[in-house]
């Protein structure tokens, strides 16, 4: 069996020799053009000129496009077709293409687009949630409500009450390889896309009908990307347009790809938040009632934002039950770039809201942090395995295994006696103030648009014994691919290298959904399996008729098919089955089962199962400059029966990395005009080498998951992203251990050194 | 514009190849002599991504021009293995699965080699702070470090 294996990414041996295919390294015809926007320099405004003549005149440039070229402008949107390719009339952030250049190198494109002269009638640009609040700016008529119980009345009746509000910064993806996309044009007006993107069909989808050709006709191809994280879900439509449509104008086959700077100004980036809250509680720290307030900065466009919303709204437990509870999500519209998915798609945002009334009503309580964490845990099952509490959203917890993975992770983070021990540090220390903090993860797994749950799998089995296997899935790194792969050489009882892993097409498998939502392996692994047990069937028929056996006893392992106390080679059989006439290729699908979601309602089972976590995190700060380090992180991380450990340990340490540099480091800041002063690693920092924590204890909560995923296995891409959020809080206990416990830190985050040391501040001035 | 012609070392074959004055050594890697090993994560310096020796000097590609490296030692990821056997390094970081997306990989690994050849022994944190100039995404840096100092381990035992 090669499921539950640690085997190496399947492209290992590609990267370490650089020979692994990304889709600027695709060799393209000669005479290939490049394309480069030009961007809009104003946040808000009427454009009163397009001035191109010095575009057009720039060397090596061969056409350049505007709104007057396409009377008909493309739509590059996901969802709700408001996103014109080119700025039509009017622009909506800086940033925003205005123009495209096609010539014929990257640097010659790039040059030439700097050379427009725009000239806008400026209007007033909505930059913050509370402009655009106070505008009425949003998305949807209203805020989104959705309630259990009588959460007013129930704060109102608690002993206590306290309120607050904060600020969630948002992200940059900082994948490192920027956006690109290349088409080639084909016979009879057809068109081959190659993009770095997590969506092919939305690109394929997208093309078509720019082009105004039937789906048919476009053919999407996506080997790999250079990391994704949400950023390429509905990010590469703009790049794969533009290639497409200059393809078809010249003939020839276009590639673009953003240069950094480029892509940090025209692309979005996570949700940034504001958080208001209002707490009952009782003297334990037991949450009786919460009212939640999101303010969420959506951008120009809606894109993703309404689902985005949501789930962080559906995060807004986390581990908790809140009987007493309601939400109020306002999805504002921008003047800045169009906010889109990022890892955890809204969960980590609505996660860190409830994580922080827990640390204010610790800090209220005087009570440890863990132990007022504990008192509003969900309950276990009951001793017959069922649920006895429902989320805010009514569904019942079937598996919180919350109480043994955070007992198990306090034991062997030895969290007690550091915390005590760091408390007799901290009094001997006037500058230098560690703090500690353990927080959970609980995350839903599923599309919450529930149609989205289903994938699609392509396998050939050939004469030589060889497997070509094919899904919907698509490769940024997570090694999904080798994942999937290990699922269809356990069916069929073979060796790996005899499995081919290909590139994401879709003219082999359609209407696939995003690599998202930490669904790859779930769903595509499922259809695969799906796949292969339909041609392992028609092999186990067709020997066992052979021998006169029934087909049941025919096995597959070990590379043999053992029928009749014989074993033959996998390969000898399939030459048999070939030439028996039996097919030797099968599709294979898989639509997730159990799930039903009113979002109107707020109600429902929008997700399979949870996947669970915990992470503490040691931190110290220096009080005089705000600095800080992460001085230890031990994490325990929940993937059912893992399908292979060192992936998902990969994927549980990068995760936790990230979400902790969201949280610290990494700092967008938009100035007055609207314009991004942060938009290359130079001025935006995420975690570098010597950022890694100094001890970094990662294992893996290695139980079955109760439903019938592939391998019992759980999702794993995004859950462990919210493991950082212990690095937030231990950066609070470290400022709260510069007072005398009068004044709560009340850290926004990122927490960056500057805030870090306002906040140490704040308690000397006590 | 005329256009510069440059005769190098790359990997140890001497190439030659006619660069603009404004290319890059590593539009001239990638575009002119096929060498696509070498990735642009920034363009500015500060990733890492498009890490190559210069004269045994690591240097971020993207910052020195094509003109530049005429009769100079250029040594890219691809120099690394020696046919089919691979560089302990690159050993190593599959190994210790020290990669996912792998853009940042050759960078890495040609910046985790110029360290080796100065430092045969470095301690950890002499590791953690060579390679902050090379940034990764998805890792966590966990098992890049893993990686490099067993490296260093195996080619201090081998010498």
């Amino acid at each position: 069996m090669s499921i539950g294996k640690s085997l190496a990414h399947d492209s290992a041996a590609l990267h370490v020799r650089g020979e692994a295919r990304y889709t600027d390294d695709i060799p393209l015809p000669a005479g290939a053009l490049h394309l480069a926007f030009g961007l809009s320099t104003c946040a808000h405004g009427d454009i009163t000129a397009i001035d191109l003549d010095a575009v057009r005149a720039a060397p090596g440039v061969i056409g350049v496009y505007a709104q007057a070229d396409w009377p008909e402008m493309p739509d590059c949107s996901p969802s709700a077709h408001d996103e014109p390719l080119l700025a039509v009339d009017q622009v909506h952030y800086l940033g925003q293409p205005v123009f495209l250049v096609a010539a014929t190198s990257h640097l010659a494109a790039r040059k030439a687009a700097r050379l427009g002269r725009i000239t806008y009638a400026e209007r007033p640009a909505l930059l913050t949630v509370d402009q655009a609040l106070a505008a009425n700016s949003r998305f949807e008529q209203g805020p989104v409500i959705w309630a259990k119980g009588d959460a007013s009345t129930a704060i109102a009746n608690a002993p206590f009450q306290l309120d607050g509000s904060f600020e969630v910064g948002g992200q940059e993806h900082f994948y490192l390889e920027g956006q690109v996309a290349a088409a080639l044009p084909l016979e009879g007006g057809d068109m081959h896309v190659y993009s770095s993107t997590q969506h092919p069909t939305e690109i394929q989808h997208k093309v078509a009908h720019a082009l105004h050709v039937p789906m048919h006709a476009v053919r999407v191809e996506v080997r790999r990307m250079g990391g994704g994280f949400g950023g390429k879900e509905s990010q590469g439509n703009a790049l794969a347009i533009a290639c497409a449509l200059v393809a078809r104008a010249t003939g020839r086959a276009c590639k673009m790809r953003y240069d950094r700077d480029d892509d940090m100004m025209i692309t979005g980036k996570r949700h940034d938040l504001k958080i208001r809250y209002r707490v009952g509680h009782d003297a334990e720290g037991r949450i009786l009632g919460l009212e939640f307030t999101h303010l969420v900065r959506c951008g120009w466009a809606q894109d993703l934002s309404l689902p985005v919303a949501d789930r962080a709204m559906l995060h807004s437990d986390n581990c908790y039950h809140l009987p007493h509870i309601r939400i109020e999500s306002h999805r504002l519209k921008t003047n800045t770039q169009s906010a889109t998915a990022y890892r955890g798609f809204g969960g980590p945002q609505g996660m860190i809201g409830i994580e922080r009334v827990m640390d204010h009503v610790a800090h209220a309580t005087a009570r440890p942090q863990l132990e007022v964490r504990r008192v509003n845990f969900y309950a276990s099952m009951d001793q017959a395995g069922a649920p006895q509490q429902s989320t805010p959203f009514h569904m019942p917890v079937e598996d919180f295994i919350g109480h043994e993975l955070v007992a198990a992770l306090e034991t062997s983070a030895d969290y007690r006696a550091r915390r005590a021990e760091i408390a007799a540090w901290n009094a001997t220390s006037p500058i230098l103030k560690r703090g500690i903090a353990l927080t959970p993860v609980k995350f839903g797994i599923s599309f919450t648009l529930t149609f989205l749950n289903q994938a699609g799998a392509l396998v050939h089995v050939y004469q030589d014994g060889s497997i070509h296997l094919n899904h919907g899935g698509t490769e940024m790194g997570q090694g999904l691919n080798q994942k999937v792969a290990q699922v269809a050489a356990s069916v069929f009882g073979v060796p790996m290298e005899v499995v081919k892993i290909t590139p994401t097409d879709t003219g082999k498998v359609p209407n696939t959904s995003a690599t998202a939502a930490s669904s790859g392996s779930d769903l595509n692994g499922m259809a695969v399996q799906a796949a292969c047990e339909t041609i392992r069937a028609r092999m186990a028929d067709f020997v066992a008729q052979k021998f006169s056996v029934d087909a049941k006893s025919v096995r597959f392992a070990g590379g043999q098919v053992k029928v009749a106390g014989e074993a033959f080679a996998f390969a000898q059989v399939a030459a048999w089955v070939y030439q028996g006439r039996v097919s030797l290729s099968s599709t294979g699908f898989y639509a997730t089962p159990k799930i039903t979601w009113d979002r109107v309602k707020g109600s429902g089972r929008p997700f399979l199962y949870f996947a669970y976590g915990a992470a503490v995190t040691e931190v110290v700060i220096d009080t005089l400059t705000g600095e800080n380090r992460i001085l230890r992180a031990d994490l325990l991380h929940d993937t059912g029966t893992s399908l292979n450990p060192s992936l998902d340990i990969g994927q549980v340490e990068g995760a936790y990395v990230q979400g902790a540099g969201w949280l610290t480091t990494e700092e967008l800041v938009w100035d007055e005009k609207g314009d991004l002063r942060t938009h290359a690693p130079s001025t935006y920092k995420i975690p570098s080498c010597s950022d890694r924590p100094r001890v970094f204890n990662v294992a893996l909560w290695d139980k079955p998951n109760r439903e019938a995923t592939v391998g019992k296995s759980k999702a794993v891409g995004e859950p462990p992203f919210m493991l950082g959020i212990s690095a937030f809080f231990a950066l609070s206990d470290a400022v709260a251990a510069c007072g005398d416990g009068s004044v709560y830190p009340a850290l926004d985050a990122p927490a960056t050194p500057e805030r870090v040391l306002m906040a140490v501040q704040r308690q000397h001035d006590v | 514009m005329s256009k510069i012609h440059v005769t190098t070392t790359v990997n140890g074959d001497t190439v030659e190849f006619l660069a603009e004055s404004r290319d890059t050594l590593l539009d001239a890697l990638r575009d002119q002599l096929g060498l696509t090993g070498t990735k642009e994560g920034c363009g500015t310096g500060d990733c890492g991504a498009c890490s190559v020796l210069l004269d045994g000097v690591l240097v971020c590609s993207c910052l020195v021009l094509a003109a530049e490296v005429q009769d100079k030692q250029v040594e890219t990821v691809e120099g690394l293995a020696t046919g089919a056997e691979l560089h302990p390094l690159q050993r190593k970081f599959i190994e210790h699965a020290a990669l996912q997306c792998g853009f940042c990989t050759p960078g890495i690994l040609v910046a985790a080699k110029a360290l080796l050849a100065q430092n045969p022994d470095p301690t950890e944190s002499e590791v953690r702070f060579w390679l902050a100039g090379n940034l990764c995404r998805c890792t966590g840096y966990d098992k890049i470090i893993r990686a490099v100092m067993d490296a260093g381990a195996e080619m201090r035992g081998a010498n």
